[in-house]
């Protein structure tokens, strides 16, 4: 009966809606394995949210994978990336955990810090990951963890149309 | 990686046949058209109707071939759906290559002068 004592973020479903299931999935933090979560997580979520919301929820989600294959683990094809989603009327809520290196500051940084957004003209090849993901997301949190990492956010969504 | 070109209209079209152009084939596909872009022209122009994702490792790539076929040469781009629409609007990225809705509209027009 002890209570949990956890003081690490953790998905916060809309304490108003009813508790939706939790959709959990782990996968090896390499490229081919990112493609195979983004197809079943899409797959399993398509039909609660609008298109344009569902390309939304994979460019974010391939966004922090990709980080998390290329920076957190290095790019050595080893180690776990676990996805948590929960389903709200406000959105849908996303905690993703991995056991690679700390996610440095600057990622989470807002705009305008010492890390400026990619300018077009100046064709930049990289940098736009974080940019995606603040963009689209709200309620971004990251935390570190018993040497996890833990990113916890939301995608915003139209309220569920149960019509359908 | 699916990947052709052709030569229509005085342009290089390459057709792009993969339904993703993300971190696990970006760096392919720039091996790819370094390879395809052999062949002269003075445009080439990507054809993405069939890609429905790009993440910006995609994106980054195709940045990368812009800059590898500039000065000489422009990469233009060709039928964006809408999940890769998204890409280079969030970005901005929209606002420095041409893109037309499909190949017949990107061959049909004379190159501008760019200056």
């Amino acid at each position: 009966m002890q209570a949990e004592r956890s003081s690490h973020p953790q998905p916060q479903p809309d304490p108003s809606a009813p508790e939706q299931a939790i959709f959990r999935h782990s996968f090896s933090a390499d490229p081919l394995s990112v493609r195979a979560a983004l197809h079943s997580t899409l797959a399993r979520f398509v039909r609660q949210m609008t298109t344009d919301e569902a390309g939304a929820l994979e460019i974010v989600l391939a966004e922090v994978f990709n980080n998390i294959v290329r920076h957190g683990y290095g790019n050595s094809g080893k180690g776990t990336i676990t996805l948590a989603l929960a389903r709200d009327r406000r959105g849908l809520t996303c905690l993703v955990c991995d056991d690679g290196i700390e996610l440095p500051e600057r990622c989470l940084s807002g705009i305008g810090g010492d890390h400026p957004r990619p300018v077009p003209d100046t064709l930049p090849e990289g940098g736009f990951g974080w940019f995606l993901i603040r963009d689209l997301v709200e309620d971004l949190h990251y935390c570190r963890h018993d040497g996890r990492n833990e990113l916890v956010f939301r995608l915003p969504l139209a309220p569920l149309a149960l019509a359908q | 990686m699916n990947l052709y070109a052709e030569a229509l209209g005085g342009a290089l079209v390459v057709y792009l046949q993969e339904e993703r152009l993300d971190a696990a084939i970006a760096i392919r596909f720039k091996d790819r058209m370094r390879e395809v872009t052999a062949q002269p022209s003075s445009r080439v122009v990507l054809d993405l109707s069939d890609v429905t994702f790009l993440d910006s490792s995609g994106l980054g790539a195709i940045v990368a071939v812009m800059k590898s076929l500039a000065p000489a040469r422009q990469l233009e781009l060709v039928g964006l759906t809408p999940t890769v629409e998204k890409v280079f609007r969030l970005t901005r990225m929209d606002t420095v290559f041409r893109i037309h809705p499909n190949v017949a509209a990107a061959t049909s027009e004379r190159l501008r002068d760019a200056g």
